[in-house]
Formats: structure tokens, C-alpha cells, sequence
């Protein structure tokens, strides 16, 4: 068969061969520059003394950021204990309201759509308006939090002033605004479960609050964990909301005392108004492992939901 | 761990009551289910109620105690007020066209790809998919400083080529596209494509493409929303004389004092796109998070 191809079949030959790298090349090449590079880059960055006015000035300095940014920075594990602090109280809250909200909406409703669609409507607003908003709802004089607190005798607010109050105050927009994602991931798990297991359940006297415990949280142990893996890795690098939640001069240092600037903030400060490029990719590299760890402690803690 | 791609065995099937019985076993809502459900669906509509509601007041009405919790009727005064007073008319035209360009090419790029680790043959794909995959994982802040540094060696800072050029293809979206022709585009299909003498490109647009219809849909859905919503990056490559909506909130809400009515008037212009497309197309977003298959 060493017949002398003919040109359509060698151009087929090379379509089949050459054309998916053709298919997949534009990924791979404005990733590559745009993603991949700057990524690592980083980490070159980050050893090095370099200020955005005075790019000709950068001068390697080896770990010196690091030795810095960990040993000598107050400010940075000041922003890392806020970052832990919103973590959980954005993560934990989150995640349970979520397989509450599942749960309400795993029955036989009429406007299933309705509901559905209104809670995944928080998710699709952006969260600088979202932000906006909710600072202003959160105003000291005129909130209408405040206001409403003020029927149970409580006095005025002042939500950014203080660090619990402004943990609780972010923590209430990124949970306002996450729940219902999560809950539409539990719901869809719940649904698989055979109703049969439940009504076994009942006939043992497994009472309701028993069947969600044993039953309905065990089996969506996958979408548990998922979810909280999720939501960990998103909620250790918030920015905008802190950075908006009292904007003007103060904004990223997140508040006056810095009572709120997260991690992800601090690196937006060094980097972006003092343009100390080295340091600030010094945090990046740091608060990238950090999430890692953070994300791996949950991920630990969730597999432990009881499986029987 | 079982494998994702054997279906698996039906559980208790002999137990199951067929079809019409068993959806009725799942338990009736009671009235209490009902009114907590309107109870969190009021919750989670309030505050873009709320940013409506400051929206058509006037700025002494905001500040005044008890608080105004019903529309008023200054809606096109204060939207006329951001239009004249604010460069809000730019940063809309922007986030247009940052988001419509960022939309096409995602969907068009990641049906490419997808279509080429789902259908085609060759070398390295399996190492190539799974790179696609780990790269999803990654924070995007990580590697800001360095991209700031590229683009303004480009001279595209403060550009919106900046903003659209790292958003023109998603690892998400190869993936989510990958999985759709993986289940959706039957192999026979497409051999009988290359019986007719069919390029792979031929194919590509004739066979794959209208297959893809659906998924690419959805896919473009979240793209849209998530470029036109991004707010870290354009926050800190673009400069507040040319924002995209995002930024611009940002600027008008930073003022020494804050003009609430106006800022969130704006805040109102600025969700009445990602808005309507949700109204129009809310069920096939609902559905695409319950298949797990988005991340917001």
C-alpha cells in the first residue's frame, strides 16, 4: 500500500492532526501570558525591593519582604486576625442557613421558580452595589438597622467603628449575598435522596429535626464539603467589601484603626496606593498560602460529618 | 472514591414506588413553610428594594427618622442627576463593551476548546485538560502586581484593553463546555461529518456549534454577569476618569460626604442589566447552579 497520497488525503491528514491544538491554542496562549506568568512572576516579584514609580530602581533583596512581612509587621497580622475572624463568621453561618433554606425548599411548593430565583437574587447584584447599600443600611444616624434595634432599646451603632460590630456588619453582606448560591447546590443533592429512607425513618419514630441530622446532612457530605471549600477560599481574600464598606480617605486601610482591613485589602493598600510592588506580592504569596492551610483545615473538618 | 463516569446503581430501587407516588411521598409544604420562605425571600430581595426605594427620594427624605420605606416619585430627577452630574453615561458604555467582548469571546473560545478535549484526538490532551483544570483553582489576586507591571509596559493602563484582554478566556468555561459535547454530541454524528468530506472546522461550525446551543448560552449568561459585576481588577488598572460601572460606584461613594440618593441611584443603573437578564433567563441560571456546574 505504499501508494503515493493524493493532496486531499495529506490535507486530511494534517486537519485531524493539527487542528484541536489550533481548537486549543487561544486558551493556552492568553492564559499562558495573562494568567500563568503573572502568577509566577509574583513570586520573583516578591524578593525584590520595587516601587511602581521607579520600576529601573528594583533591586533584589531576597526574603527580606518576608522577614518583614511576618516578624515585623503588626499591621499584616493585624489584617490576617480580621481576615480569620470574618472567615468565620461569614463561612460557618453560611453554610448552615444554606442547608436551612434547602431544606425549607426540598417540599412540595407551589412557585418552586419564585422562590428559587429569589434566593439566588443577592448573587447576581455586584458587590460594590451590594456594598453600598448595606453601608448605607448600616448608617450610625440615619441606618435603617439602627433604627430598627432602636425598638428593642439598643442605642445607636456606630458599625464601623468597632471591630465586632464591623466584622458582623461585613459578615451579614457576604452571607446576605452567598446563602442562596449554596442552598440551590444542597437542594439539588437532597432531591436525589429516595424519599424511601425518610419514610423508613418515620416509621422507626425518627422525628423531623432526627431525619435532617441523620439522614438529609450525611448524605450531602460531597456537596458539604464542596461548598465549604467554596466558600473558604472566597471569604479569605475579601476586598471589596471592607475597602467600600466606609469608603473615602480611610478605605483601604480598612477603617481608622484599621478595625477591618483584611489581608487581601492590606496587599491593595501597599500595592496600589503606596506602589511598594515587592512587599505587596510578598503578601500575596503569604495569603495565598494561608487560604491553602485554611482551606485544607475545612476541608479536614467537614469530611467528619458522620457518614451512618 | 467512585468514578464520576460510571453512572451509578440505582439506590433501592425495589423500595422506590414508581413515578406520580413517590414525588407525592416528598412531604407537602405546611403554612409555616410557606411563611419562612416569604419571610427569607423578603429578606433577600430588601436591600435592592431598599436601594430602589433611596432611588426615588430625596436626599432630606433618606436622612430623616423613621426612615421612608416606600417608592417615591424623584426616581428621574436623581437619574437625570447622575447623568448630569456624573461621568456615569462612560462608565456604562464600558462595562458594555468590556462585558459584551469578554462574553463572545469566552463562549466562543471555550466551545472551541471544549469541543477539541471532548470530540478530537491528540497528543497531550489528557495533560493539557487536567492543566485546564488545576488552573481553575487559582486566585486571580495572586498575580496582580505583576499583570499591573505588564500592562503598564503595554501602555494599557487605565485602557479598557486592559480589563478585556486577561478576561478573553476562562479556564472555567473549557471545562464547562468540555463537559456539555462530552455528554451532548454523539461520535456518530460527527464521523458522518467526516464521510462527507468534512474539515474539522467544517465540523466545528456545522455540527458542534448548533449542538453546543444551550450550554453556550448559560455559559454566556454568567460570563456577562461576572464581567460586567468584576470590580478588583478594573479597580486597579483603570483610573476614575474612564471607569466601568463597578469603579465608578466606587469613586461616587468615596466623596468626603456621601451623597446616598445619587450614589445609590447609580448603584440602581448599574444592576438593571444583570437584573434583566436574570428575569429573562432566571431558570436556566437556577439550573445551571444546581447541577453544580457554576461558580459565581
Amino acid at each position: 500500500m505504499a501508494e503515493r497520497r493524493t493532496w486531499a488525503d495529506r490535507r486530511h491528514h494534517w486537519d485531524v492532526k493539527l487542528s484541536p491544538f489550533g481548537f486549543v491554542s487561544p486558551y493556552f496562549l492568553i492564559f499562558g501570558v495573562f494568567g500563568l506568568f503573572p502568577l509566577l512572576y509574583t513570586g520573583w516579584v516578591s524578593l525584590q525591593d520595587r516601587n511602581l514609580l521607579d520600576a529601573e530602581g528594583a533591586e533584589f533583596v531576597g526574603f527580606a519582604n518576608y522577614d518583614q512581612l511576618l516578624f515585623h509587621d503588626p499591621y499584616f497580622w493585624n489584617a490576617m486576625g480580621n481576615t480569620v475572624s470574618l472567615w468565620l463568621l461569614t463561612t460557618i453561618p453560611q453554610i448552615l442557613f444554606a442547608l436551612g433554606v434547602a431544606h425549607l425548599l426540598n417540599r412540595r411548593l407551589r412557585g418552586r421558580t419564585l422562590f428559587r430565583m429569589g434566593m439566588i437574587l443577592p448573587n447576581i447584584t455586584s458587590v460594590a452595589a451590594v456594598t453600598i447599600i448595606f453601608a448605607q443600611l448600616f448608617g450610625r444616624d440615619f441606618g435603617l438597622v439602627n433604627w430598627v434595634l432602636s425598638w428593642f432599646g439598643a442605642g445607636q451603632i456606630d458599625w464601623q467603628a468597632g471591630t465586632a460590630s464591623s466584622h458582623t456588619a461585613i459578615a451579614a453582606m457576604v452571607v446576605w449575598r452567598w446563602t442562596g448560591y449554596h442552598a440551590l447546590i444542597f437542594l439539588a443533592s437532597m432531591q436525589a435522596i429516595p424519599s424511601s429512607m425518610y419514610e423508613a425513618a418515620t416509621l422507626d419514630g425518627a422525628r423531623s429535626w432526627q431525619q435532617f441530622w441523620r439522614i438529609t446532612v450525611p448524605l450531602l457530605r460531597p456537596q458539604i464539603i464542596f461548598s465549604t471549600v467554596i466558600a473558604t477560599t472566597g471569604n479569605m481574600r475579601l476586598l471589596a467589601e471592607p475597602l467600600l464598606f466606609n469608603p473615602g480617605t480611610a478605605a483601604a486601610t480598612g477603617g481608622s484603626d484599621r478595625q477591618f482591613q483584611t489581608a487581601a485589602l492590606y496587599l491593595y493598600e501597599q500595592g496600589f496606593t503606596k506602589y511598594d510592588f515587592g512587599y505587596s506580592s510578598a503578601i500575596a504569596l503569604v495569603l495565598a498560602v494561608a487560604t491553602m492551610l485554611v482551606a485544607g483545615v475545612s476541608y479536614l473538618v467537614t469530611r467528619r460529618i458522620q457518614t451512618e | 472514591m467512585t468514578s464520576v463516569l460510571t453512572p451509578a446503581p440505582p439506590v433501592g430501587d425495589r423500595a422506590r414506588p414508581p413515578g406520580r407516588a413517590r414525588r407525592l411521598a416528598r412531604r407537602i409544604a405546611s403554612p409555616w413553610t410557606y411563611a419562612a420562605l416569604i419571610a427569607i425571600l423578603a429578606g433577600s430581595a430588601f436591600p435592592v428594594y431598599w436601594s430602589l426605594v433611596v432611588s426615588s427620594q430625596t436626599p432630606e427624605a433618606v436622612g430623616s427618622v423613621p426612615p421612608v420605606l416606600v417608592p417615591g416619585g424623584h426616581l428621574f430627577a436623581n437619574i437625570a442627576r447622575v447623568f448630569d452630574e456624573t461621568d456615569f453615561a462612560l462608565a456604562l458604555g464600558n462595562s458594555l463593551i468590556v462585558a459584551g467582548t469578554i462574553t463572545v469571546s469566552v463562549v466562543l473560545f471555550s466551545t472551541l476548546a471544549g469541543f477539541a478535549f471532548a470530540k478530537l484526538r491528540f497528543r497531550g490532551r489528557t495533560a493539557l485538560l487536567l492543566v485546564v483544570i488545576a488552573t481553575q483553582a487559582i486566585p486571580t489576586e495572586l498575580g496582580v502586581v505583576p499583570l499591573y507591571m505588564m500592562m503598564a509596559d503595554f501602555g494599557w493602563a487605565g485602557e479598557l484593553q486592559a480589563v478585556i484582554v486577561p478576561g478573553l478566556v476562562t479556564a472555567f468555561g473549557v471545562f464547562f463546555m468540555r463537559q456539555y459535547f462530552e455528554r451532548a454530541l454523539p461520535l456518530e454524528l460527527l464521523e458522518a461529518g467526516r464521510m462527507d468530506g468534512c474539515g474539522t472546522l467544517r465540523l466545528f461550525w456545522h455540527v458542534a456549534l448548533p449542538t453546543a446551543r444551550p450550554a453556550a448560552a448559560v455559559l454566556g449568561l454568567f460570563t456577562f454577569m461576572q464581567a460586567w459585576n468584576d470590580f478588583f481588577w478594573p479597580l486597579v488598572v483603570l483610573v476614575p476618569e474612564n471607569p466601568t460601572v463597578q469603579t465608578a460606584l466606587s469613586t461616587l461613594a468615596s466623596g468626603y460626604t456621601t451623597d446616598y440618593t445619587l450614589v445609590l441611584t447609580a448603584a440602581t443603573i448599574g444592576t438593571v442589566p444583570v437584573l434583566l437578564v436574570f428575569l429573562l433567563f432566571g431558570r436556566q441560571i437556577v439550573g445551571g447552579i444546581m447541577q453544580g456546574a457554576l461558580k459565581g
